[in-house]
C-alpha cells in the first residue's frame, strides 16, 4: 500500500513539474520578436546600483541611451520602460525596483498620463510577466487587469500562453531558463532611419483632462520619492507624431502640477530644434520614436541637466563600476556599429 | 461563475473541505449556500428569479399537501360515517381543488419563465405582421429553464401523491438551486435528489476519485475537443459556406454539442459524486442510436422523460384527449382514430420541447421535424417489421446496424444544425445546397484549414474523438472512472495525464469564450 501511494506522490510531482515545464516553454522569449518583452526581467540580471532610474513607455526607452550617459557624464542609470506602461504600472516599477536600490534621481515620461483605465492585454503581459512576484507585482496584476484578465494566469503563464503549443520554436527551447540581454541597460536599440514626412496635429479632444487615476498614481509616485529622498523628473520625449499627440491642454495640466508640488518638469518637443534632432535622420518610424542617433543626442542634452541642475554625481573614479560600465560600452558600440 | 473558472474550482474545493470538516447535519447548509454563492457570482440580479421560484415552489406544495393531509384525515374520521360512493365524490371533489391550486401554482412557475425567454419573441412575430409594439430587453436568469422545470414537476409529484411537500423551505430552496445542475441539468426529480441532499455524508475516497475523473473527463471533452471545433463551426456558420460545408457542418456541431453538453453533465455529476450524491445520467451513449426514437432515448434523457411524464402522458390519458379519441375513432375511421391522438400529443410535447431549448422559430421547427421522424418511423413501422422479416440476416448483422447507427447520427446532425443558423429559411435552403453544390474537393484541399483552425488543431480534435469513443467502448460493461478506481497508480496518471492535456489543448481564457456551454443559453 505505501509503495502505491508513493509512486501517486512521485506521478502528481512529475505532473506539477510537467505543468511548471510546459509554462516556461509556451511562454514568449522575446528574444527575435518583440524583444520588448524581455526589457523588464533583464533588470534583475544588473549587479551595481543606478544613481538614475527612467520609468515610462516607449517614448522613454526608444530616447534615452544609458551607455552614452555614462560614457559622457559618468552618470549610472536604468530605463525600466515597456511599450504603453501605464501610471500604475511605472508606479509599481518603482516600488519593485526600491526593494533593491534607491536611486537618486527618477525620471517619468507624462505621455501616459492620458491613460485612465486598463488598456491592453498584451501590454500588460509584457510589462508585468518580467517582473519578480511580489507585493509590487500583485499590486501591478491587479490595477492593470482587463476584464478578460486573471490573476491566475500570471501565477500560472501556461494558462494564458498554452495555445503557443502549436508556435513553438527552436527558439523556446534554447531560451527556455536564461535568455540573452536585449537591451542596453533598458534602451532598446534601433539604427533604422525613415525620417518624419507627415506632421499633423492630434484629433480634437472630447475631453482635455488627464484622468483621475493617472493623477492619483502620479502623486503616490511623488510621495513615494519624497519618503525616500529621490528627486522626481517629469518629462516629455521630444516625439509629437501625430498618432501620439501631445495636447496644449495636458500640457498646461503638467505643467500646473509640476509647479503646484514643486517638481521639475521638461517638455522636450520645443527644445528639440536646440538638442539637434533632425527629424530626417533622428527617427526610425517617421517620427513617433527617436532612432539610436537621437537618443544619443537628447540624453547628452539631458545629461548636462541631471549633472548641473540634479547633481547626478560622475561616478568615473569608481573603478569597480567603471569596469562593468566599459563592458556595457563595449557591447553598445559593438551593436550600434553593426558588429 | 462559469464552471471553466478558476473561481468556480476554488467554490468547489471550499465546499467538499466545509461538507466533509463540519458536522454531517450541517452539510445540507454547506449545499445550500455554496449554491446560493454560485449563483450570486453566476449573476447577482437574477436572485430574485430563483428566490421566487422557490417560494411559488414551496407555498403551493405545502398548500397542496395540507389540503391532501386534511382530505385523508377527514376520510380515515368518518370512514365509519361514509358510503364509498360518498367517500369516492368527496376524494373526486378534493382532487378537483388541489388540481386548481396545481394550474395556479404551474401558471406563476411557468409564466414568470413564458414572461421572460417568449414576451419577445411573441412581440417581434406581431411586429411581422404590422404592429408596432416596443420589444423589451428582458434579462433572461442564468439556468432558468432548468430550475423552474424541475420545481414544477415537484409540485405535480406533489399533487399526483408521488411524495410529501417539503416542509422546510430552505431545504426545498437546495433542491431548487442545487449549484452543480443549476446551468445546464440533468432535470433531477425530488424523490430521487432530495433525500440525497439532505442526507448525511460520510468522507468516501471512492466517491471523491470517481467523481475527480469525471469532472476532468468533462474539462476534456468540453475545452479540447468541443470548444476547440466549435471555432470552425462558427466560421463555417459566419461565413455561410454552401454544399460539402453543410454537411462538414452537421458532424462537427454534433461533435461540438456533444463534447460540451456531455462534458458540462460529466462536470456536473462529478462535483455531485464527490459529494457523496448520485445524479441521473443524461446521456447514454446517443451516437450508438439506430433510430430517432432510441436517440431520444439515450440524448438528454432527463428533458426526454420530464416530457414524457409531465406533458405526453397526462395529454394521452386526459379526459379531452379521451373525447377526442371517440370522436376521431367514430367520423375518421378506427386505425386513424387509434393514432390521432398519440400523434396530437407528441406533437404538442414535441412543440413545448422545441420551446424549450429557445424562443425561435428554429427551436419550434427543430421540435417540430423531430417529432415529424418519429411519427413517420412509427408510421412506417409496417415496412421495417416486413423487411427484418424478409431479411433477417441483414437487418440482424452488424454493417446493418452501424448503417442504422451512421444514418441516425447525420439525420440528428441536420436537424441539429437549425440551431447553428438560427433561421429556418436559410438552414432550409442551405441544406439544399448539400445537394446543388458539390465543393468537398474545395473543403478537403485546404477548405478545411480555413476555416479558424490549422492542421494541429484538427489533430487535436481528431484523436480527442478517438479517445472519447475509445472511452465509450471501454465503458460498456463498467465506467471506466470504475476500473481507474481500483488502481490508484493508474488513477493517478490517467488524471494528471488529462489536466496536462487539458491545461496545454484546451481551448480557453483570452480570445475564448470557452466558459459559455451551449445549453446554459436555456
Amino acid at each position: 500500500m505505501k509503495k502505491k501511494q508513493i509512486a501517486c506522490l512521485c506521478i502528481l510531482l512529475v505532473g506539477g513539474m510537467l505543468v511548471w515545464l510546459a509554462g516556461l516553454l509556451v511562454t514568449p522569449k522575446y528574444m527575435s520578436e518583440n524583444r520588448e518583452g524581455a526589457l523588464i526581467a533583464e533588470y534583475y540580471n544588473e549587479t551595481t546600483p543606478h544613481d538614475v532610474l527612467f520609468l515610462g513607455d516607449c517614448e522613454v526607452y526608444e530616447s534615452f541611451t544609458p551607455p552614452t550617459l555614462w560614457e559622457q557624464y559618468g552618470i549610472t542609470s536604468y530605463i525600466r520602460g515597456t511599450p504603453q506602461q501605464l501610471v500604475w504600472q511605472s508606479y509599481y516599477l518603482l516600488k519593485d525596483t526600491l526593494k533593491t536600490e534607491t536611486p537618486k534621481a527618477v525620471v517619468f515620461n507624462v505621455y501616459a498620463m492620458r491613460y485612465g483605465e486598463p488598456q491592453n492585454e498584451a501590454y500588460n503581459r509584457i510589462t508585468l510577466d518580467g517582473m519578480r512576484w511580489s507585493g509590487a507585482k500583485l499590486g501591478a496584476i491587479h490595477a492593470s487587469m482587463t476584464e478578460e484578465e486573471t490573476v491566475i494566469s500570471y501565477v500560472l503563464p501556461l494558462l494564458r500562453y498554452h495555445s503557443r503549443w502549436k508556435e513553438l520554436t527552436e527558439e523556446d527551447v534554447r531560451y527556455l531558463i536564461k535568455r540573452e540581454t536585449v537591451s542596453h541597460n533598458g534602451y532598446l536599440m534601433q539604427k533604422g532611419v525613415r525620417p518624419m514626412e507627415v506632421t499633423l496635429g492630434g484629433v480634437p479632444l472630447d475631453d482635455p483632462d488627464l484622468p483621475e487615476r493617472a493623477w492619483e498614481y502620479l502623486e503616490k509616485m511623488r510621495l513615494l520619492c519624497a519618503e525616500k529622498g529621490i528627486q522626481l523628473i517629469l518629462i516629455k520625449s521630444p516625439t509629437n507624431f501625430w498618432g501620439y499627440h501631445w495636447y496644449d491642454e495636458w500640457e498646461e495640466q503638467i505643467s500646473s502640477y509640476a509647479k503646484e508640488k514643486n517638481l521639475s518638469y521638461y517638455n522636450f518637443i520645443p527644445l528639440a530644434e536646440e538638442i539637434g534632432i533632425d527629424w530626417s535622420r533622428d527617427t526610425y518610424d517617421g517620427g513617433a520614436h527617436l532612432n539610436v542617433y537621437g537618443a544619443e543626442k537628447l540624453t547628452a542634452y539631458f545629461g548636462k541637466i541631471l549633472q548641473e541642475k540634479f547633481g547626478i554625481a560622475d561616478r568615473r573614479s569608481d573603478a569597480a563600476l567603471v569596469a562593468v560600465w566599459n563592458e556595457k560600452l563595449d557591447r553598445y558600440y559593438r551593436e550600434r556599429n553593426g558588429e | 461563475m462559469q464552471f471553466v473558472s478558476f473561481e468556480f474550482l476554488l467554490l468547489i474545493a471550499l465546499t467538499l473541505l466545509l461538507y466533509y470538516t463540519l458536522p454531517k447535519k450541517k452539510q445540507w447548509w454547506v449545499l445550500l449556500a455554496a449554491s446560493y454563492v454560485f449563483y450570486f457570482f453566476a449573476g447577482a440580479e437574477c436572485l430574485l428569479f430563483i428566490l421566487y421560484t422557490t417560494a411559488v415552489t414551496y407555498l403551493f406544495g405545502v398548500w397542496m399537501q395540507r389540503r391532501a393531509d386534511a382530505e385523508n384525515a377527514y376520510i380515515e374520521g368518518q370512514r365509519d360515517l361514509l358510503s364509498k360512493e360518498e367517500r369516492k365524490g368527496y376524494r373526486a371533489k378534493e382532487k378537483k381543488k388541489r388540481f386548481r391550486i396545481l394550474v395556479l401554482g404551474l401558471f406563476l412557475g411557468f409564466g414568470m419563465l413564458a414572461i421572460l425567454k417568449y414576451t419577445a419573441f411573441v412581440l417581434s412575430g406581431f411586429n411581422r405582421f404590422g404592429a408596432d409594439l416596443s420589444v423589451p430587453d428582458l434579462l433572461l436568469p442564468l439556468g432558468i429553464s432548468f430550475y423552474t422545470f424541475q420545481s414544477m414537476g415537484y409540485l405535480i409529484d406533489v399533487y399526483r401523491g408521488r411524495g410529501r411537500a417539503e416542509k422546510n423551505p430552505l431545504r426545498l430552496a437546495l433542491f431548487v438551486s442545487f449549484f452543480p445542475q443549476l446551468l445546464q441539468g440533468p432535470i433531477s426529480r425530488f424523490g430521487d435528489l432530495a433525500p440525497q441532499l439532505y442526507a448525511e455524508h460520510s468522507f468516501d475516497k471512492s466517491n471523491l476519485t470517481a467523481g475527480l475523473s469525471r469532472v476532468v473527463w468533462g474539462y476534456f471533452k468540453k475545452l479540447v475537443v468541443a470548444d476547440t471545433a466549435m471555432i470552425a463551426v462558427k466560421s463555417i456558420v459566419m461565413g455561410s459556406y454552401e454544399g460539402s460545408y453543410v454537411f462538414f457542418l452537421t458532424i462537427l456541431y454534433s461533435i461540438v454539442i456533444y463534447g460540451d453538453f456531455t462534458g458540462g453533465i460529466d462536470i456536473t455529476i462529478g462535483v455531485s459524486e464527490m459529494l457523496g450524491i448520485r445524479l441521473r445520467e443524461n446521456f447514454d451513449r446517443p451516437f450508438s442510436s439506430r433510430s430517432t426514437k432510441e436517440f431520444w432515448n439515450r440524448w438528454h434523457i432527463t428533458m426526454g422523460t420530464w416530457f414524457t411524464d409531465y406533458v405526453y402522458y397526462p395529454l394521452s390519458v386526459c379526459k379531452p384527449m379521451q373525447r377526442f379519441s371517440k370522436w376521431s375513432r367514430v367520423h375518421l375511421g378506427n386505425t386513424v382514430g387509434k393514432h390521432l391522438p398519440v400523434y396530437l400529443a407528441t406533437i404538442v410535447t414535441w412543440f413545448l420541447t422545441g420551446l424549450w431549448h429557445g424562443a425561435g422559430w428554429n427551436f419550434i421547427v427543430w421540435g417540430l421535424l423531430n417529432c415529424f421522424i418519429i411519427l413517420a418511423s412509427r408510421a412506417l413501422q409496417p415496412l421495417w417489421d416486413l423487411w427484418h422479416k424478409r431479411a433477417p440476416r441483414i437487418s440482424a448483422s452488424r454493417p446493418w446496424a452501424i448503417w442504422q447507427a451512421t444514418r441516425t447520427f447525420l439525420l440528428m446532425g441536420l436537424v441539429r444544425s437549425l440551431d447553428c443558423y438560427a433561421n429556418v429559411p436559410k438552414t432550409f435552403r442551405l441544406w439544399g445546397t448539400m445537394l446543388t453544390r458539390w465543393n468537398v474537393g474545395e473543403l478537403l484541399s485546404g477548405g478545411i484549414l480555413r476555416l479558424g483552425l490549422d492542421a494541429a488543431d484538427w489533430c487535436v480534435i481528431v484523436l480527442g474523438v478517438a479517445v472519447m469513443f475509445a472511452v465509450s467502448q471501454f465503458s460498456k460493461t463498467e465506467p471506466l472512472r470504475y476500473r481507474l478506481n481500483k488502481r490508484p497508480v493508474l488513477w493517478t496518471l490517467a488524471i494528471t495525464l488529462g489536466v496536462i492535456v487539458i491545461l496545454l489543448f484546451g481551448s480557453y481564457g483570452i480570445g475564448y469564450n470557452a466558459g459559455d456551454f451551449i445549453y446554459t443559453q436555456f
